[in-house]
C-alpha cells in the first residue's frame, strides 16, 4: 500500500531543509510524480514557500509534474544512441501520440522520459517500455509497438 | 563456526595477509575457487540487461529445474564486454571457468545441454578463465589472452564481472578490508595521506587534481567535523564507468571510501549517486548493510578508536552536480548551483565542514595502493599521470564497453588494438573524449597518449572517461548540436553567458542544419554571420564561467571547427551534409526510367516543389525542397533516391 503524502512527510524532520530532496523523490516513488497538493503540502512541513519547493523541483530532471501514463516509455537520450537514430524515435513518438520528454498522453495510456545513458551502446538505440527493453528499434517498429499495445488495451 | 565469524578471526584479526591464491579449503570455497556443485554466472549489470540478460537469466532457472540439475546461480556485474553481452559463464567442479558471449534466451539449452555433458559447445564460446586449481578446457582460449583484454590493465575493474558484487564474504577472502585494518591499525592518518600523495593518484572525474594534496588539506583543517563525499552524480552521455564498479564490485569502492575518511579524519561519508541508477543503489546500500553487519563501519571499528558511518544521497538529476559546491548544496536541500572558490571545499565544504570529494574511479584505487604500495602504482603510467584509466569506449567501434588501460596508452591502441577498429568496414573519422565538456580528436591526431598533460597541450580533455568513436557516417556539426542542446538543458542559469550563449550557439547550429522555407540573400547572411558569432561566443562562455560545465562547454564546438571546418562551411554555403544526417539538407532526385507519373508524391509535398504531368516523369525543383522526405515515403515504385 503505498504512503501517503501525509505519511511520508511525517517520517522526515519539520523544518529541515536537507529533508527535501529525499522527501520528494520518495512521494514520487510512491505516487508516481510531484502533484500541486504534494508540492504545497511538503512546504508547509518544511517551513518553505511552495515556489521555492516548486522551483528547486523543476532545476532536476527526475522530477515528473504529471502523472505517468500506463505504458511508460523510456529512450536512451546517450550519444551513440543519438548517433543511430534516437532523435527519428523521438519525432515519430511525437508524431504517432503527440508526446513530447516529460509529458503524458491525454488518455493516460503513455509517457515519454529522455533518460541518461543506460549503456547498451552497442545495442543502439534503445527504449524501455514498462521495464522492457527494445534494441535496435527502428521508428517503423514503433508504430507496431503502439498498435500492439492499443490493440491490447481494447 | 559461521562463515561471518569464520572471516573475523581467520582473516581480518589474522596477522598474515590473504593473498590471492591461498588454498586454504574454506577460504578456497568461499571464492568459489573450489566448488562442490556446478554454478552458473550471469552478467546482470544495467547492460546486461538491456542486451537481454534478464531473460537468459530466467532461461537457465527454468532449464535447472526441468532437467533437476542442481547447480547455484551467480549475478555478477558487468566485466565491461558490452557488445558481447550477454555473458554466461559455466563452472564446473574442477574444470576452469569457461566463458559465453551473446547468450539469448534460446541459446542457454544447446549451451548448457553441451557443457554439462563435458563438450565445448561450438558456438558464443569467449574463452576460460585459467586457473592453477582447474583443469582447463581443450581448445578453448584463454580470456585474458583475447584482444580486448590482453592490452588492458586492471586494477579498478579487476573483479567486476567476476565475483559477486552481492558477497562481503567472497571480497574479504580475497583480501578485502584487510587493507582498510591495516591503515587502521598501522598507519596514521597522515601516512595514509602521504602514501597517496607518493602514488600521484590524481582525480580520475575529469578535474586531475592531485588527491593526496586534497586529502591532507582536509586532514590539516581543524574541525570537530569533517565529510568525505563520493561523488557518483555520473551523467555524461555515454559515461558509464562508475556504473559499472559500484554494480559490479561494491566493496571495493565501500573500502576506498573507508580508507579516505579515515585518513582525512571524517566520520561520516556519503555517496551522491543518481536516481536513475536503481542497480547500483541496491547493490550499494545491501553492501552497506553487510559492511555494518561485519563490524567494518559504526564506532570504535575493530578497536581502533575509528568511527564511520556512510549514507547514500540519491540525486534526481542534473549534469551540474558532478560540480563540487554544486553537489554540496544539493545535498543541503538546495538548486544545484555551483558556488565561488575559494573557499575550497576541503577547508570549507558540506554544512560548511572540511569535506574531500572525490570520484568513484579515484576511490576505487585506493585499496590497491595502500595494499601493494605507492610504488606499485607510480610504476604505472607517465612521468605526470599514472595509475590507469577506466575509459567506456562506445559508438562506431567494433567492440564497445569498459576499457581499463595504463596512461600513456596511445587512443590509436586503444581503439584500433582494444576496441577492434571501426565496424562495418567504414572508416575512422574522429573519436569524442571527455562527453559534452570535451573535444573531438581526428584521425591526424590517434597517436596522442592518454594522458592529462598530453591531451591538455593537444587541446583536448581527459574528462570522465566517455568515449565515442565515430565514422563517415557522423555530422560533425550535428553532434556538437547534440552537446549543446545537453549543455544548455543542464545549465544552472548562473552565470549569463553560460546561459544564454549555450543557446545561442545551439540555435545558430539549428539554423546551419535547417532549411528555411525560403532561400533569399537575407538568410545566408543571417548563416553566415552566425558562423563568424560562433567562436567569439565560445570565448565569452568559456572566460566568464564560473564553473566547469560552461568553462568547458565551448569545447566540442571548438574542437569540431578546428578539424571540421570544411564540414560547417559546407552546411552553410553549399547546403550539403556529407553524412547524409541533417535530414533537412538531404536533396532528393527522382529517377527518371522508374517513375510511372502517379502523382502521388506531387500531392503530399508540402511545398509545391514537385512538377509533372501525370504519366509523364516528376520532377523536383531543389531550390523549393526542404528535404522532409515526404514524396521518399509515399513512392511505391522506389523512383525516388537521396543524391
Amino acid at each position: 500500500m503505498p504512503l501517503s503524502i501525509e505519511e511520508i512527510c511525517l517520517k522526515y524532520k519539520k523544518g529541515s531543509r536537507e529533508a527535501l530532496l529525499p522527501v520528494l523523490q520518495e512521494i514520487q516513488d510512491s505516487i508516481g510524480y510531484l502533484s500541486e497538493e504534494a508540492i504545497v503540502y511538503v512546504g508547509s512541513h518544511l517551513n518553505l514557500p511552495s515556489s521555492k519547493v516548486y522551483g528547486i523541483a523543476t532545476f532536476y530532471d527526475h522530477f515528473r509534474f504529471v502523472p505517468r501514463g500506463r505504458f511508460h516509455i523510456r529512450v536512451c537520450g546517450g550519444t551513440t544512441c543519438h548517433i543511430e537514430g534516437s532523435m527519428s524515435l523521438l519525432r515519430e513518438i511525437d508524431k504517432l501520440l503527440k508526446l513530447r520528454d516529460g509529458q503524458v498522453t491525454r488518455d493516460g495510456l503513455f509517457s515519454l522520459q529522455v533518460v541518461d545513458c543506460m549503456g547498451a551502446c552497442s545495442k543502439a538505440p534503445v527504449v524501455c517500455i514498462n521495464g522492457e527493453f527494445h534494441t535496435m528499434i527502428s521508428p517503423d517498429d514503433l508504430v507496431l509497438l503502439f498498435n500492439d499495445i492499443r490493440k491490447n488495451q481494447g | 563456526m559461521d562463515v561471518r565469524d569464520f572471516l573475523i578471526s581467520e582473516v581480518l584479526t589474522s596477522k598474515s595477509p590473504v593473498t590471492a591464491h591461498s588454498i586454504n579449503g574454506r577460504l578456497a570455497e568461499i571464492r568459489r575457487d573450489r566448488i562442490s556443485r556446478p554454478v552458473i554466472y550471469i552478467g546482470t549489470g544495467s547492460c546486461g540487461l538491456v542486451a537481454g540478460a534478464g531473460n537468459t537469466l530466467k532461461t537457465v532457472k527454468e532449464y535447472l529445474g526441468e532437467k533437476s540439475i542442481d547447480a547455484e546461480i551467480v549475478e555478477v556485474g558487468c566485466i565491461g564486454f558490452c557488445s558481447a553481452e550477454p555473458l554466461m559463464d559455466v563452472q564446473i567442479p574442477g574444470k576452469s571457468r569457461i566463458s559465453f558471449n551473446n547468450v539469448d534466451s534460446t541459446m542457454v539449452e544447446p549451451i548448457l545441454d553441451d557443457i554439462f555433458n563435458g563438450i565445448v559447445p561450438a558456438d558464443n564460446v569467449l574463452g576460460q578463465f585459467l586457473n592453477p586449481l582447474h583443469e582447463a578446457w581443450n581448445g578453448v582460449e584463454d580470456i585474458s589472452r583475447l584482444p580486448f583484454f590482453r592490452y588492458q590493465h586492471r586494477i579498478v575493474l579487476a573483479n567486476c564481472g567476476k565475483s559477486d558484487p552481492q558477497s562481503i564474504s567472497g571480497y574479504i577472502a580475497r583480501g578485502g578490508y584487510s587493507t582498510y585494518l591495516k591503515c587502521l591499525n598501522n598507519y596514521t592518518a597522515e601516512k595514509v595521506c602521504d602514501i597517496i600523495d607518493e602514488s600521484g593518484l590524481r582525480g580520475r572525474g575529469g578535474g586531475g587534481y592531485t588527491t593526496g594534496r586534497k586529502w591532507k588539506t582536509a586532514h590539516n583543517s581543524v574541525s570537530d567535523q569533517k565529510y568525505l563525499v563520493c561523488n557518483a552524480a555520473e551523467s555524461d552521455p555515454g559515461a558509464f564507468m562508475d556504473r559499472a564498479i559500484i554494480e559490479g564490485d561494491p566493496h571495493l569502492l565501500l573500502e576506498g571510501i573507508a580508507i579516505a575518511a579515515y585518513a582525512i579524519g571524517a566520520t561520516k561519508a556519503y555517496i551522491y549517486i543518481m536516481a536513475d541508477y536503481q542497480q547500483a543503489i541496491k547493490n550499494l546500500k545491501l553492501a552497506i548493510a553487510q559492511m555494518k553487519e561485519y563490524a567494518l563501519s559504526g564506532y570504535n571499528i575493530f578497536r581502533s578508536g575509528t568511527d564511520l558511518q556512510i549514507n547514500v544521497v540519491v540525486s534526481p538529476g542534473a549534469f551540474v552536480c558532478g560540480e563540487e559546491t554544486a553537489l554540496i548544496n544539493s545535498i543541503q536541500g538546495k538548486r544545484a548551483m555551483p558556488a565561488p572558490k575559494p573557499p575550497y571545499p576541503a577547508i570549507e565544504g558540506l554544512f560548511r565542514k572540511p569535506t574531500v570529494i572525490n570520484n568513484v574511479e579515484t576511490l576505487a584505487n585506493v585499496p590497491f595502493i595502500l595494499r601493494h604500495g605507492p610504488q606499485a602504482f607510480n610504476s604505472i603510467g607517465t612521468a605526470n599521470s599514472k595509475g590507469t584509466k577506466v575509459f567506456a569506449v562506445t559508438g562506431k567501434s567494433a567492440r564497445t564497453g569498459l576499457i581499463e588501460v595504463e596512461m600513456g596508452t596511445t587512443l590509436k591502441d586503444l581503439i584500433f588494438k582494444i576496441a577492434g577498429g571501426i565496424k562495418n568496414e567504414k572508416h575512422f573519422k574522429a573519436v569524442q573524449i571527455g562527453g559534452p565538456s570535451g573535444s573531438c580528436v581526428p584521425e591526424q591526431q590517434l597517436d596522442l597518449p592518454v594522458d592529462y598533460e598530453s591531451l591538455w597541450e593537444a587541446g583536448a580533455i581527459m574528462g570522465s572517461g566517455g568515449m565515442v568513436v565515430m565514422d563517415e557516417n557522423t555530422c560533425m556539426v550535428d553532434m556538437v548540436k547534440f552537446f549543446m542542446n545537453f549543455l544548455q538543458q543542464e545549465s544552472c542559469g548562473k552565470c549569463i553567458p553560460c546561459r544564454e550563449g549555450t543557446r545561442r550557439i545551439h540555435e545558430i547550429l539549428e539554423n546551419i542544419t535547417r532549411r528555411p522555407p525560403s532561400e533569399s540573400g537575407h538568410e545566408v547572411l543571417e548563416r553566415f554571420k552566425g558562423i563568424m558569432q560562433l567562436e567569439g561566443l565560445a570565448e565569452v562562455i568559456r572566460d566568464t564561467s564560473l564553473c566547469g560545465l560552461g568553462q568547458t562547454a565551448p569545447n566540442p564546438l571548438i574542437s569540431a571547427m578546428k578539424w571540421f571546418r570544411d564540414e560547417f562551411e559546407e552546411h552553410v554555403f553549399d547546403r550539403k551534409c556529407r553524412a547524409g544526417v541533417c535530414k533537412e539538407l538531404r536533396v532528393f532526385y527522382i529517377e527518371v526510367d522508374k517513375c510511372t507519373g502517379c502523382v502521388a508524391c506531387l500531392r503530399k509535398c508540402p511545398t509545391n516543389a514537385i512538377v509533372g504531368q501525370p504519366r509523364q516523369p516528376h520532377f523536383i525543383i531543389e531550390d523549393k525542397c526542404i528535404g522532409c522526405g515526404i514524396c521518399y515515403d509515399v513512392c511505391k515504385f522506389v523512383a525516388i533516391t537521396i543524391k
